[in-house]
């Protein structure tokens, strides 16, 4: 008896979880190509800066911005980790950073000193349950990132960047803020709908690849420069970088809601197959209590019969 | 009549393409105004400014533009925009609104949605 009531107890309450999965699946899904959508809008525009920043580095005459030279020592890094505000997503967050882990060691056997900033309330809570220093963190845009939070982001990013062109060593130089010597970046890049894969990039110093190869489109033009090319470099580098952090929170997003969507559907079909296991049960128990009822019945009038004709 | 083509990009979106006879900037030296066959121009835009173009249909399309870049080469234009609102989006209230911010940029980009929308600031 109390079998059966339990079985459907566990029944209501599955198939009730099972209802919040599969409409967390469906928000995921409708989300994930709006996000798709914010991925491609962004693209014009990242590829315009490339071929501004590619016509600059044609014709100024010395590349020597800070955010484009290779520093000599470089002791301390820092590491951006794009996670998720929330749970839910499987093995999302956890895999960006296990990357982030393998990268960090790596780092460390070079024999430098990285240093966490972290995007999102998942990652920030790893590393502080651990006890780990975090430089900076940002949170709650995970989902629906912003052009600002990625500016406001690659702000931090690029003058801790800055200052640490004259750091000695330990030791801030001249400005007397400890800096950073190199920018790295660990996202989720978005493959398809089931593989979203972690990757780890070097954003700053930024490499320069010299090609003899000509541009698809000719000889680039001889550009004159409003104010000089030196200035524009100046201002263009810093967005570039902004660019590139946008670029990487938008993928991670639509990685977020893909692997979001992909938990989701299988909490929904293990519900499922929970309920119909648990129906095949609770089926067998009622079965069993009914024959277990006619026994009982047919045994007790029995028990009658034979009484009454003692008499 | 000549025409060349016009990019108008802002970060998180493309805001308009196509050809155009005329185009006007305001980069950080200057007003510059933008004809096709003009020799090929890098520039800085100011912080508020609005960009004017005009199509070859003889539509003008105003926008304000918030911190970005001007390429231009023989045949084509690209503005590139941190933010960037075509004149007709322009909620006209909230940048009046805005006008009154504590913020000096934020009151010159009120004050160029304001021009773009075809108010006077």
């Amino acid at each position: 008896m109390a079998q059966l009531r339990e079985l459907r107890s566990k029944i209501r309450a599955t198939k009730s979880i099972g209802k919040i999965t599969k409409a967390m699946e469906l928000i995921a899904t409708s989300r994930i190509s709006k996000a798709q959508a914010r991925v491609e809008a962004s693209r014009p525009y990242a590829g315009e800066i490339t071929n501004v920043l590619s016509a600059l580095a044609g014709a100024a005459a010395n590349l020597d911005h800070p955010l484009l030279v290779e520093r000599p020592n470089p002791g301390r890094v820092a590491v951006l980790v794009v996670t998720s505000d929330k749970g839910l997503c499987g093995g999302y967050n956890a895999n960006a950073l296990r990357a982030t882990e393998e990268l960090l060691s790596l780092l460390r056997e070079q024999g430098k000193d990285p240093q966490l900033y972290v995007i999102g309330g998942k990652g920030v809570n790893y590393y502080r349950f651990r006890g780990r220093e975090i430089a900076g963190s940002w949170t709650g845009f995970s989902q629906q990132p912003r052009y600002e939070n990625a500016a406001e982001v690659g702000e931090a990013l690029v003058q801790a960047f800055l200052a640490g062109a004259d750091d000695e060593g330990a030791s801030p130089g001249a400005d007397g803020v400890l800096g950073v010597d190199e920018l790295h970046i660990v996202y989720t890049e978005f493959r398809s709908m089931l593989t979203q894969t972690p990757v780890a990039k070097r954003m700053a110093p930024l490499e320069v690849e010299y090609t003899e190869e000509q541009p698809a489109e000719g000889i680039l033009p001889a550009y004159d420069f409003e104010p000089s090319a030196e200035t524009l470099l100046g201002a263009l580098l810093p967005k570039y970088i902004n660019t590139r952090i946008f670029a990487a929170l938008l993928e991670s997003a639509a990685s977020e809601l893909a692997a979001q969507r992909n938990a989701m559907k299988s909490a929904s079909d293990n519900a499922s197959e929970l309920v119909e296991t648990y129906t095949r049960l609770a089926n067998q128990a009622r079965q069993a209590q009914i024959t277990q009822e006619i026994s009982e019945i047919v045994g007790g009038a029995d028990a009658l019969a034979a009484v009454g004709s003692d008499d | 009549m000549a025409e060349m083509s016009v990019e108008l990009v802002a970060v998180e979106r493309r805001l308009w393409s196509g050809t155009a006879s005329f185009v006007v900037a305001q980069t950080t030296e200057g007003e510059i105004g933008v004809m096709p066959g003009h020799e090929p121009v890098l520039g800085q835009l100011v912080e508020g400014g609005i960009v004017k173009v005009t199509t070859t249909d003889g539509d003008t399309i105003t926008a304000a533009v918030h911190g970005g870049f001007l390429s231009i080469t023989h045949d084509s234009v690209s503005v590139l925009a941190e933010s960037a609102e075509l004149g007709e989006e322009i909620d006209i209230e909230a940048a009046k609104q805005a006008l009154g911010a504590e913020d000096e940029a934020e009151r010159a980009r009120a004050a160029a949605r304001l021009r773009a929308a075809g108010q006077s600031a």
